[in-house]
């Protein structure tokens, strides 16, 4: 994981043209911006691996990663794929903190990298705050939901139509 | 609505049908495979013949291949029960029968001048294929074309090559995802819904043409509707069973429609209400 050199008014301009920020308020992603560095992952290197402490939130600016999970002699299995636009991990915001999943670069990838101390201490001084990011986790969670529910649901096995 | 058609547009007899000869077969994934025959007439992207193995029985299958090429019928098809496991056991120079083409195809002439979406999922692919091969041939006629191609894993696609083909044009984005993996993979990995937010399109002038498991183009409807998509630009393929294939028998009726001569193609809002319910 490589610092990027990133001025405050490039990665503010960052975090406003990112989907998970849309609606934010000026003063709201100005705050995000003061806890806000810029990172590039390499392709094959690791973001976050599973049961590492989960201090950080990525807004993922552009790239591919695969999230990932070892199963036991079957290695490392690809569970999806998330890129430019999407957010990575919640696991920040609720106890453990620890990721639940690794998370390795497919391609040159780029994040706005949040300080997840920071953002859990003003999410619990300004409620207003807190409850924008929140609303907003809520939906990404919500959306990883159904696509685990779609996966279950093995989607392309054609139906057993009763014999005719 | 058109009129139902009871007859099959072509010199074919309605319910007769007519010995072709197999020239070629391929096998595009454990359980699936295409085959060429030399006979060939006009069809519409979308329409679909019925197949007779001979001692087995007929099935309906859509045509896969190119509607300009009139010089021969290509289909491709899954092994699930006995008739296409017989058509799976045919080898260059064995004779079947075939009639049609019958049903309503895709909507070309409605898209024209618009962006196309497609979405196709496992063997849903098949159906699709004479889309992108019209599309591509008229490409002025119509603005983007996606295709979106979800599969269960990296093994189960099918036109592999013709993908790569495809993704390699300027004039063409396509995009494929799987649910399973190796970690060689290097594309997506998930469910094919979780394409659509990744492509531009134009939601007021875009026809999407969706085919697949019904359970998953419910899912993709959805999708396209969150992208500002209304239900009367959706277009979806109803590949339920059918006996007589000519609107005659009643076998695949539902409500007013006759899915062999309605469809299988339809407007989504024309079936939603039955979409992901039990077989009719
Ligand atoms: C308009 C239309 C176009 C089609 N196009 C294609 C195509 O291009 N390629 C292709 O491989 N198949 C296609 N099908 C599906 C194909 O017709 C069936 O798989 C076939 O009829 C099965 O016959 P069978 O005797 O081999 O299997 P059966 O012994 O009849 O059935 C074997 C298994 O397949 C299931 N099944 C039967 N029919 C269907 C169906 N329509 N949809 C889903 N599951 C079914 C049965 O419930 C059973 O579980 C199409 C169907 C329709 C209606």
């Amino acid at each position: 994981m490589n610092p990027e050199e990133s001025n405050p008014e490039a990665l503010l301009i960052a975090i406003t043209q990112h989907k998970f920020c849309t609606g934010l308020s000026d003063a709201h992603l100005k705050t995000l911006a003061s806890m806000a560095e810029a990172v590039s992952i390499e392709p094959g290197r690791f973001l976050i691996r599973e049961g590492g402490k989960a201090d950080r939130f990525y807004l993922i600016r552009t790239g591919k990663l695969f999230i990932e999970m070892y199963a036991p002699g079957r290695g490392a299995v690809p569970i999806t794929t998330i890129g430019t636009g999407d957010v990575l991990g919640w696991s920040w915001s609720l106890p453990p903190y620890r990721w639940h999943f690794d998370a390795k670069a497919l391609t040159l990838t780029r994040v706005v990298s949040l300080d997840a101390n920071k953002l859990k201490d003003r999410c619990d001084e300004d409620h207003d705050f807190g409850y924008e990011i929140i609303k907003r986790l809520l939906l990404v969670a919500q959306n990883r939901l159904q696509q685990t529910r779609m996966h279950m649901l093995d989607l392309y096995k054609p139906p057993q139509v009763e014999q005719l | 609505m058109q009129q139902r058609s009871t007859i099959a547009p072509n010199s074919f007899d309605a319910l007769i049908p007519e010995t072709a000869r197999v020239t070629s077969v391929r096998k595009e994934t454990v359980d699936t495979f295409t085959m060429d025959l030399d006979r060939g007439f006009r069809f519409e992207p979308g329409q679909f013949n019925m197949l007779y193995a001979f001692g087995a029985g007929e099935v309906p299958i859509s045509i896969s291949g190119d509607p300009a090429d009139s010089s021969r019928l290509v289909h491709t098809i899954r092994s699930v029960g006995a008739v296409t496991k017989r058509l799976e056991a045919l080898r260059p120079g064995d004779m079947l029968g075939v009639r049609g083409p019958y049903g309503e195809g895709w909507p070309m002439a409605k898209a024209r001048g618009h962006d196309i979406v497609i979405v196709a999922g496992g063997i849903g692919l098949a159906p699709l294929r004479p889309v992108i091969y019209h599309a591509l041939r008229h490409r002025d006629d119509y603005g983007n074309v996606v295709l979106l191609y979800g599969a269960r894993s990296p093994e189960d696609m099918i036109f592999e090559s013709e993908l790569h083909r495809w993704r390699g044009r300027f004039d063409m984005g396509v995009k494929v995802i799987v649910d399973r993996a190796p970690s060689s993979w290097r594309t997506h990995v998930g469910v094919v819904t979780t394409l659509i937010p990744k492509v531009y399109f134009d939601p007021i002038d875009t026809i999407a043409m969706v085919c697949g498991p019904e359970v998953m183009m419910r899912f993709v409807v959805r999708e396209f509707q969150n992208r500002g998509l209304t239900e009367d630009k959706i277009y979806v393929s109803m590949e339920r069973n059918m006996k007589c294939a000519v609107g005659l028998c009643g076998h695949c009726q539902f409500g007013p429609e006759f899915i062999c001569a309605d469809g299988p193609v339809f407007r989504y809002d024309r079936v939603r209400d039955i979409i992901g319910i039990r077989e009719i």
